[in-house]
């Protein structure tokens, strides 16, 4: 590690003020204090000493989601590869049949180095086509702006792929990231100054913009012509009986079932729950109020029955393990920025989420894929209930002390 | 019975939200956001105007000027309808002077607050809509208490939720172009797009 410690330093000069490239420094910072813990300490009083700093807790979210990634890239393969056979097609049509015949691992969906690769060759296009435009953007702002780049795109730029169904086209990612980058974040300063997640204002944009290419029955799977409806889909259209004939609750608590890459499995989020747990990073009082929230509302609702609404079979551990659910619960609704910064304002805020992810699943019958709105949703009032309770809080320690 | 009260009731607070879904009020909705204080007394004041208004609009338009409505005067055909508008104006504007005065005599630290936009609640977009929704969806009486109430609550919801965030945003590096009402307008619109969750919910 000496030479790369070496030649920072040697390039540190000519990004400094005043000189020729003072411009890019903060292209140079974001590289220079990706590999080295900056040496910089506060200057003003109000100084946290932590091991870890802000670039290390984003390190940690991405630690945390490499088993969703790997689980997005197997089912993405397994279900195309799946469809394949169920089609009796044996080639894979342009550059990735091409990448597929070149490695020779072929198509078959019981192989699992087949079905990753296959996943791999939909799932990385998206996420660098959603790395590159989202750098370009952040670069642009820091740049102009003069802040530092912050990891926080990192996370982002790899939580939104993850929501995303793999047939999505690449435009329609770029668009979507910078709409999500720009007005969802940098617009309001950079990472720790937006109120809402910029992944999920991404996914709500192009949800609403290009509802054809991110919801419905024909986007899941990365075949053309195949038809296969996300379990919560088939829900929503036959009730709990249809569901369970064509998948088992294991199943589905594993992940091989049709919906967005990275959403589908819920064994993965776990593991990446526990990991977020373990380092500190995400609030257990969110993700414990949020889990309450949901499995109160559905088992209400589970018990009240209809007779027009097959949303309401739905028992209230099957809720758990469809959709975005889980994934939203771990990742998105923990994200420090966008979330309540109260203890009790998080058990609020969690709850709140938690009954509108059911609520709008099961009531709203235009999105059954609704959690990414609700935890939005949760994201606006966030700023309130941290204000009521801060309120309350003052309150109660004036009369305390009256 | 109830049940379809309930159902007006959320509908009008989340699904039509006056100022998220149909963008009424805006001026009001941009300008008196700055405090959650301010904007939650705001709230309040739109909240009790809008139930009083839209029940009392609805008796005087169903007993009085709609078509056939005066007929125990025997004027069956007179038709009043298009007094509507300003009549409807003239309740609101009595209403806010009414609570205006109330304010002033009993809780003047929120009357000062609300300063001239206590008065500005009369041309307030979002009220004369509560009305004149209240006569094209032809809401019986307590339909419109339903619906004023729930309205209400929708709109005082989302200022209160816009004010917090806006006050969460002094920590914010907002372009110097975007300062002030450009960066409250995208604010807004983010704030409707989390709320197009409602959107489509069949009541």
């Amino acid at each position: 590690m000496k030479p790369l410690r070496y030649i920072l330093d040697r390039l540190e000069p000519y990004f400094a003020k005043g000189n020729k490239l003072e411009k890019l420094y903060p292209v140079y910072e974001v590289i220079d204090t990706f590999f080295y813990t900056p040496g910089g300490t506060a200057e003003e009083p109000c100084h946290v000493r932590d091991a870890i700093d802000f670039k290390r807790m984003m390190s940690a979210v991405l630690v945390a989601l490499i088993p969703c990634v790997v689980m997005a890239m197997y089912n993405t393969g397994l279900q195309a590869n799946t469809a394949m056979a169920e089609m009796g097609i044996s080639e894979v049509p342009g550059w990735r049949g091409m990448v597929l015949s070149w490695t020779g691992v072929g198509c078959d969906a019981s192989n699992v180095w087949a079905d990753l690769l296959h996943g791999a060759l939909y799932f990385v296009p998206i996420y660098i086509v959603c790395m590159v435009v989202g750098i370009l953007w952040e670069m642009l702002f820091a740049v102009v702006r003069n802040h530092e780049i912050n990891e926080g795109f990192f996370v982002t730029g790899l939580l939104f792929p993850l929501t995303l169904p793999a047939t999505i086209p690449l435009w329609q990612v770029a668009v979507g990231i910078t709409f999500g980058v720009v007005l969802g974040k940098e617009v309001f300063g950079g990472t720790g100054r937006n109120f809402l997640n910029p992944a999920l204002t991404a996914r709500a944009f192009l949800f609403f913009a290009y509802p054809a290419q991110i919801s419905g029955d024909a986007v899941w799977t990365a075949v053309d012509g195949f038809s296969g409806a996300t379990a919560l889909g088939v829900a929503a259209g036959g009730g709990m009986a249809a569901v369970t004939e064509q998948l088992s609750w294991l199943q589905a608590f594993v992940g091989t079932m049709q919906g967005s890459m990275g959403e589908t499995s819920t064994a993965a989020c776990l593991i990446g729950a526990v990991l977020l747990l373990l380092f500190g990073v995400a609030s257990w009082r969110i993700m414990a109020s949020m889990l309450i929230g949901a499995m109160a509302l559905a088992g209400l609702f589970f018990a009240a029955g209809s007779t027009t609404n097959p949303m309401f079979t739905m028992p209230p551990h099957w809720h758990l393990v469809l959709g975005g659910f889980a994934f939203g619960l771990v990742f998105m609704a923990t994200d420090p920025v966008s979330a309540s910064m109260t203890n009790l304002g998080q058990y609020i805020y969690g709850g709140l989420i938690g009954a509108m992810v059911i609520l709008v699943r099961v009531v709203n019958p235009a999105f059954p894929e609704g959690t990414m709105l609700a935890i939005l949703f949760g994201n606006v009032f966030a700023p309130l209930i941290d204000y009521y309770v801060v309120r309350a809080n003052i309150k109660r320690r004036a009369l305390r002390h009256a | 019975m109830l049940e379809h009260y309930l159902n007006i009731l959320l509908k009008s607070i989340f699904i039509e939200n006056f100022a998220l879904a149909f963008f009424l009020g805006m001026c009001t909705y941009l300008a008196v956001s700055k405090r959650v204080e301010t904007s939650t007394g705001l709230g309040i004041a739109v909240i009790v105007v809008q139930t009083i208004t839209v029940p009392i609009n609805n008796l005087i338009y169903n007993y009085i000027l709609k078509e056939g409505a005066l007929g125990w005067l025997g004027l069956e055909n007179l038709d009043l309808t298009f007094l509507a508008l300003i009549s409807f104006i003239g309740v609101i504007a009595a209403m806010v002077q009414i609570l205006e005065m109330t304010l002033d005599k009993y809780f003047p630290a929120l009357y000062n607050a609300l300063g001239i936009f206590l008065p500005l609640i009369t041309v307030n977009c979002a009220i004369l809509g509560g009305s004149l929704f209240m006569v094209e969806r032809d809401y019986n009486l307590p339909e419109s208490v339903i619906f004023g109430l729930g309205s209400g609550i929708g709109w005082a919801i989302a200022i209160m939720a816009l004010a917090a965030i806006r006050e969460r945003m002094r920590y914010c590096l907002v372009p110097d172009g975007l300062k002030g009402l450009g960066i409250t307008f995208i604010t807004v619109g983010l704030i409707a797009l989390a709320f197009m969750c409602f959107s489509g919910i069949q009541l």
